[in-house]
C-alpha cells in the first residue's frame, strides 16, 4: 500500500504565545516547533497501515526550512520516505492554498490513502483535508476515530465521531482520512530511528517545481489583524442568606440556558 | 563558534522530554513508594534505545555520541532519579569499559546486547576499603588453566541487583601495584561462585538499587578479561572519566527541573498579601540557581562535545562532575527553602529531589576526589 501523510510543523502546545507589534502575526522568536499533534495521530495510524498490510508511509510537508524537522520526527518514527515542499508559511492561515499546493505534489507520487490530521492546532481551520480532497477529486472523512483498510476491496471502514454519536462510513480508496484524537496513541520516534532519520535524504520541491508562482503558500485569505483573547472578567458573588442567593443563582442559570 | 545543538541532539532532546512528561512522571509516587520502575516502562525504554545512546550504531548503539547521551540524560532530570541512575550506570561506566577497553571480539559480542537494553551491566569496583581509594581493592584473581578464579566482596553496585553482565576489578599481581596488578573481568550472572547479597536501604534514589556482590571461587574463562591483564586500573579511570559528563547531565537536568517547579511555586504561592515570587528573597535566589545550572550546562556540553572531539578530558570531566553535583545540591537546598515547610514533607516531590541530589558529590568520585584530580593535572600540566 502506498501511504501518503500531510503533516504541518506548529508551535508547541506550550508555547506561551504573543502577537506581534504589526498585530497581524505571533512573535516567532524562541518558539519551538513540533509535529501537529493530530498529525501525530495520522503518522501512526499509517504506520499500523503498514504493518498490517506492508507497502509504503511517505510524509510530506509543505513549510519553510525548519519543517524539515517535522518531517525528521516522522522519519525517526518510522516513515519511509518524506518529501518537503519549501515554502514560506509564516502566519499564513490559507489552509486552501496549502491543499493546492500539497495537491499539486500528490499529482507526482503514487497513493491509496491520504492521511493527515483533523486540523492544525496553530491556526485550528479544520478545512485542509476537504480541501485537499477537493483538489484531488478524492472522498474524504474527517474526524476520524477508527480505521480498517481493504487493499484487496479498495475500500475503508471508518468511524467518524460526531455530536453524541459515532458515524460508521465506508469509503472506496484513494480517499483522504483526516485523524481525531482516540484514533491510536501515537509511538515515541525511536531514539535509534533518530540517526537513521537524519541520514535519509529528504527531496525538497519549490512551489515554482510545482507550477506556482511566488515563495508564500498561495492565499485566498489575508490577516487584517490578530488580538489576544480578551482577559477573563471576575465572576459575579451573590453575598446574603441562602434563601435568596440560591433564588438568584437559579435564576442565573436558568437565564443561561443551563439548567 | 556555534552553539547551536546538531538536529539529532536536539530530536533526541524532545523525545526524552515528551516520554518523561507523559509515560514517567504520571508514575513518580509509585515508583518512590514501591521502590522500583515498572517492568513495562523498562522494557518500552530499552525498545526506544535509552540504552546505548553513546556507543556506535556498528555496536549496536544509537550513536548520538557523548553530547547526544548527555542531553538525553538532561531531558530525563524531570523524571525520578531512578532512571538516570540505572542508565548511567549501565552506559555511562559498565558497558563504557567494555567500549573503552575491551578486544574487538569482547565489543562484538557484548555491546550488541547491551546497547539493546536486553542485559544490564553493572560496575564492580568499589569494596569495603576501596571506595576514594580505588586501588586499595582486595578482591583477587588468580589464574589457574583457562580460567581465572575470583575471590572478593563488592559494595555498593548500582544495579548489581539485576545486571546480567558486571565489570568487576580485581587484583591479579599486587606486586605491581594499582597500574598494572589490576585486572578487569567480564562476569556474567550464572558464571560459578557469583551471587548477589543484601539490597541496600538507601537515603533517596528509590527505584535503583544498589547491591552486594560476591565472589566465592568464582569461576571466569580467560577470553572474558577485559583488554588485557593488568590494564583494569587504567580501564576504570578511563570509563569513570566519561561516566562523570553523563552523570553531570543528569544534575544539569535534575537542576532544571527543580528551578521550573519553583518558579511555578513561587507565582503561586502567596504570603503577605501578594506571590512569594515579587519577594527579592526569592527572585535572587531564582536568580542564583538559573545562573549556577546554565555554568554547568555549557561546562558539560563542553566536555562532551571535547570528549566527542576524540580529545583528552579528564580534567575537564572532573570538572563538570564537581560544579553540575555541587551546584545540583545548592539548588535543591534552595529549592527547599523557596517551598517552606511543603518542602520538607515526604508528600511532596521536592522532599524526594532533596534526598536524591545528595549521593551526586558522593559517588562515581567524591567532590574531594574530584578536586585531586583536577589539581594532579594542574600541578602536572603547569597552566
Amino acid at each position: 500500500m502506498e501511504i501518503v501523510v500531510c503533516v504541518k510543523q506548529v508551535p508547541d502546545t506550550e508555547t506561551r504565545i504573543k502577537i506581534d507589534p504589526a498585530g497581524k502575526g505571533i512573535v516567532r522568536e524562541g518558539i519551538e516547533y513540533v509535529v501537529n499533534p493530530y498529525d501525530e495521530f495520522a503518522i501512526e495510524e499509517a504506520l499500523v497501515l503498514k504493518e498490517k498490510h506492508g507497502g509504503k508511509v511517505t510524509v510530506i510537508t509543505a513549510g519553510p526550512d525548519r519543517a524539515v524537522d517535522a518531517l525528521r520526527t516522522a522519519l525517526a518514527m518510522g516513515a519511509d520516505e518524506a518529501i518537503h515542499i519549501q515554502a514560506s508559511q509564516e502566519d499564513a492561515v490559507d489552509s486552501i492554498g496549502a491543499a493546492e499546493v500539497m495537491a499539486r505534489a500528490l499529482k507526482e507520487i503514487p497513493f491509496d490513502i491520504i492521511l493527515c490530521g483533523k486540523q492544525a492546532v496553530d491556526d485550528d481551520n479544520a478545512a485542509f483535508a476537504p480541501a485537499l480532497a477537493e483538489f484531488l477529486g478524492l472522498p474524504h472523512v474527517t474526524v476520524v476515530t477508527g480505521l480498517e483498510v481493504d487493499p484487496e476491496a479498495g475500500e475503508a471502514q471508518v468511524v467518524r465521531e460526531i455530536e453524541g454519536a459515532q458515524e460508521h462510513i465506508t469509503t472506496s480508496l484513494p480517499a483522504v482520512i483526516a485523524a481525531q484524537k482516540g484514533l491510536n496513541e501515537p509511538r515515541y520516534p525511536a531514539l535509534r530511528g533518530i540517526m537513521q532519520a537524519k541520514r535519509k535524504k529528504i527531496p525538497v520541491s519549490t512551489l515554482a517545481d510545482l507550477g506556482l508562482e511566488g515563495e508564500t503558500l498561495p492565499a485566498r485569505t489575508e490577516v487584517l489583524s490578530m488580538m489576544p483573547p480578551p482577559p477573563r472578567e471576575g465572576g459575579e458573588k451573590y453575598e446574603g442568606e441562602p434563601e435568596e442567593t440560591v433564588a438568584r443563582l437559579i435564576k442565573a442559570l436558568q437565564a443561561e440556558k443551563l439548567v | 563558534m556555534d552553539f547551536t545543538l546538531p538536529e539529532e541532539v536536539e530530536m533526541v532532546r524532545r523525545m526524552v522530554r515528551d516520554f518523561v512528561k507523559d509515560r514517567l512522571q504520571p508514575l513518580a509516587d509509585q515508583v518512590e513508594e514501591e521502590d522500583k520502575i515498572p517492568d513495562d516502562v523498562l522494557q518500552e525504554m530499552k525498545e526506544l534505545g535509552f540504552f546505548g545512546l553513546p556507543f556506535p550504531e556498528e555496536y549496536g548503539g544509537v550513536g548520538v555520541g557523548e553530547l547526544g547521551y548527555v542531553v538525553a540524560l538532561e531531558a530525563l532530570g524531570g523524571a525520578n532519579s531512578a532512571y538516570g541512575n540505572l542508565i548511567g550506570a549501565h552506559t555511562g561506566i559498565a558497558t563504557m569499559s567494555i567500549y573503552l577497553g575491551g578486544t574487538e571480539e569482547q565489543k562484538r559480542k557484548y555491546l550488541p546486547e547491551l546497547c539493546s537494553g536486553e542485559k544490564i551491566a553493572a560496575f564492580a569496583l568499589t569494596e569495603p576499603n576501596a571506595g576514594s581509594d580505588a586501588a586499595a581493592i582486595e578482591t583477587t584473581a588468580v589464574r589457574k588453566g583457562d580460567k581465572y578464579i575470583l575471590n572478593g566482596n563488592k559494595i555498593w553496585i548500582t544495579n548489581g541487583d539485576i545486571a546480567d553482565v558486571v565489570i568487576v576489578y580485581a587484583v591479579t599481581d599486587k606486586s605491581l601495584g594499582a597500574r598494572g596488578g589490576v585486572t578487569a573481568f567480564i562476569v556474567e550472572k550464572g558464571f560459578p561462585g557469583f551471587s548477589v547479597g543484601k539490597i541496600d536501604e538507601k537515603m533517596g534514589l528509590r527505584g535503583s538499587h544498589t547491591a552486594e556482590l560476591i565472589f566465592e571461587d568464582c569461576e571466569v574463562p580467560a577470553e572474558n578479561v577485559l583488554g588485557e591483564v593488568g590494564m583494569g586500573f587504567l580501564i576504570a579511570m578511563k570509563a569513570l572519566d566519561v561516566g562523570r559528563i553523563g552523570l553531570a547531565g543528569g544534575a544539569v537536568g535534575g537542576a532544571q527541573w527543580l528551578l521550573e517547579q519553583c518558579i511555578e511555586w513561587a507565582n503561586q504561592r502567596v504570603q503577605f498579601g501578594k506571590p512569594i515570587a515579587h519577594q527579592q528573597a526569592i527572585q535572587w535566589m531564582l536568580a542564583d540557581m538559573a545562573t549556577e545550572i546554565h555554568a554547568a550546562r555549557l561546562m558539560t556540553y563542553h566536555a562532551a562535545w571535547k570528549l566527542d572531539q576524540g580529545q583528552r578530558v579528564s580534567r575537564e570531566a572532573a570538572m563538570v562532575k564537581l560544579f553540575a553535583s555541587e551546584m545540583a545540591n545548592r539548588v535543591a537546598d534552595m529549592a527547599v527553602q523557596i517551598h517552606g515547610g511543603i518542602g520538607y514533607m515526604k508528600e511532596h516531590f521536592i522532599e524526594r529531589a532533596y534526598r536524591d541530589t545528595r549521593i551526586l558529590r558522593i559517588y562515581e568520585g567524591t567532590s574531594e576526589i574530584q578536586r585531586l584530580v583536577i589539581a594532579r593535572d594542574l600541578l602536572k600540566a603547569g597552566k
